[in-house]
């Protein structure tokens, strides 16, 4: 596949996106978190576009994935930080590539460790097939339709870039 | 067998955790890593991660332990899984069972984990060569040979206040002799590349074999302390101590204890170690263990922290499956 997809463009669009919903919800003044490391990268071109007073939240969900008994530890070692709280607030959660849903499961049940949220959306660059949970995203990107053997990975931060790989 | 193939899986991730000689400094690196993110979990609202649920893990303790017992059990609970804490001295082998019996009962619990306190040397690791594959074993201090994750929570604490290994003069003062604490110390700050670890002690409370391992010993403490960055003090063992090894505690204090005066020999910013619990006016001055210096308070919550990061490695390694089709 060798499709070229503009990443800024993309975001820009999401950006607007994202002000949309918010307005047509009430979410006044919502709290932006980024998954690490790829959503968090997304979440910090949003934030600063929409121009957020909060400052961003980052997730690390090593702690809270469901294949550490066969995957093991994560080499993603650096902590989740979310610097305000989050009770009561309404919550955007960015991510890269929504695929299984597995990664925003885990991301939740981090995020109410922390406390309840009043709301949480979700935002993702890529929306790709291949779900295993019902989760689906409030603001994409772009919706590709890919193989069980496709995947799609953001390199980044500087640049952003996607990449679609064939893995064995 | 050496510590490091039985500590180690095929894929060169730790599967038990016995002592910090001979593992390597990019693994060192990786606890101290794993440690610095389970560090936030404790101030959390809630102060639990999901990812030991539904592990059982056994506190095998047959030497009396509060704070090591507390700070596993603590670690154990914030990854959600269940702990058994078991005082092996009063209970099955007072009435004759076995070390291996005890073992095979626990194993018949499903445990997945032994934290395992011993007063002889070696213990951890021969129960590491008698369990079931799938179970770890984590040596929570055994005789006078090691104490590993005592050792990591030390490391922790030095790296969380000085960065850098590299530059730092370290000095481990006191009963040496008897400490698998000042032994899983050397060896962590070896291969974690200090400039220089000095011994500070009596003649009486140096092991004979200790200058193989790349220190330098001081008798004296004014000389032993200068210009170092950290200062770790050791407890005075003393219910260890059989025959005339000391004085009086009296003399020892004289001669080894750390006060104010002495501390100003050290770097101006050199921070005090202890792994506790403290003998006041024995091996340190009250002034001293309760100053802004003393960093002996954070070693505790660090351990937690490091404990958390050892127990996740050794449960969760990659590539498991791989290894048990073999």
């Amino acid at each position: 596949m060798s499709e070229q997809i503009n990443i800024d463009e993309l975001l820009t669009e999401m950006a607007s996106s994202i002000k949309e919903h918010t307005g047509r919800s009430g979410h006044e003044d919502p709290l932006m978190i980024g998954i690490k490391r790829g959503g968090a990268w997304i979440a910090k071109q949003l934030h600063e576009q929409l121009g957020y007073s909060d400052p961003l939240g980052e997730l690390n969900i090593a702690f809270y994935r469901d294949d550490f008994s066969t995957l093991g530890m994560h080499p993603e070692v650096s902590p989740s930080q979310l610097p305000v709280d989050i009770k009561n607030r309404h919550i955007i959660l960015v991510d890269d590539v929504l695929y299984t849903g597995r990664t925003i499961r885990a991301a939740m049940n981090e995020i109410f460790d922390y406390g309840r949220p009043k709301s949480i959306s979700l935002a993702v660059l890529i929306d790709r097939s291949g779900r295993e949970l019902p989760i689906q995203a409030d603001i994409i990107g772009k919706t590709i339709i890919l193989n069980e053997g496709e995947h799609a990975k953001l390199s980044g931060p500087e640049p952003l870039a996607l990449e679609i790989k064939q893995t064995g | 067998m050496t510590g490091n193939t039985i500590q180690l899986d095929n894929n060169g991730n730790l599967k038990h955790f016995l002592t910090t000689e001979g593992l390597s400094q990019s693994l060192l690196q990786k606890i101290l890593d794993h440690a610095e993110s389970f560090a936030t979990v404790g101030d959390r609202p809630v102060k639990k991660v999901p990812l030991l649920r539904g592990k059982t893990i056994a506190n095998l303790f047959f030497e009396p332990s509060t704070r090591t017992r507390t700070t596993f059990e603590l670690a154990a609970k914030r990854l959600s899984a269940d702990i058994l804490n078991l005082n092996i001295s009063t209970s099955a082998t007072s009435k004759g069972e076995s070390l291996s019996d005890t073992l095979q009962t626990l194993e018949a619990m499903h445990c997945d984990m032994f934290v395992v306190r011993h007063a002889n040397s070696g213990a951890a690791h021969y129960i590491a060569t008698q369990v079931a594959p799938h179970i770890s074993v984590i040596n929570a201090g055994d005789g006078r040979h090691a104490h590993p994750t005592q050792a990591m929570l030390d490391m922790f604490t030095i790296r969380r206040h000085k960065k850098e290994f590299e530059n730092l003069r370290v000095a481990i003062v006191g009963d040496v002799l008897h400490s698998r604490v000042a032994r899983s110390e050397i060896h962590a700050l070896n291969t974690l590349g200090v400039l220089e670890t000095r011994i500070v002690a009596p003649h009486t409370l140096i092991p004979k074999e200790v200058e193989s391992l790349g220190v330098h010993v001081h008798h004296d403490m004014d000389e032993g302390l200068e210009g170092v960055d950290v200062v770790m003090m050791l407890r005075l063992q003393r219910e260890r101590m059989r025959g005339a090894l000391l004085p009086s505690e009296f003399e020892y204090f004289q001669r080894y204890g750390l006060t104010g005066k002495r501390l100003e020999k050290a770097k101006p910013d050199a921070i005090v170690m202890h792994p506790g619990p403290i003998n006041r006016g024995v091996e340190i001055d009250s002034s001293v263990a309760d100053s802004e210096r003393s960093v002996i308070l954070q070693q505790v919550s660090h351990g937690i922290a490091v404990r958390m990061a050892v127990m996740a490695m050794t449960m969760g390694r990659s590539g498991d499956d791989m290894e048990e089709n073999e």
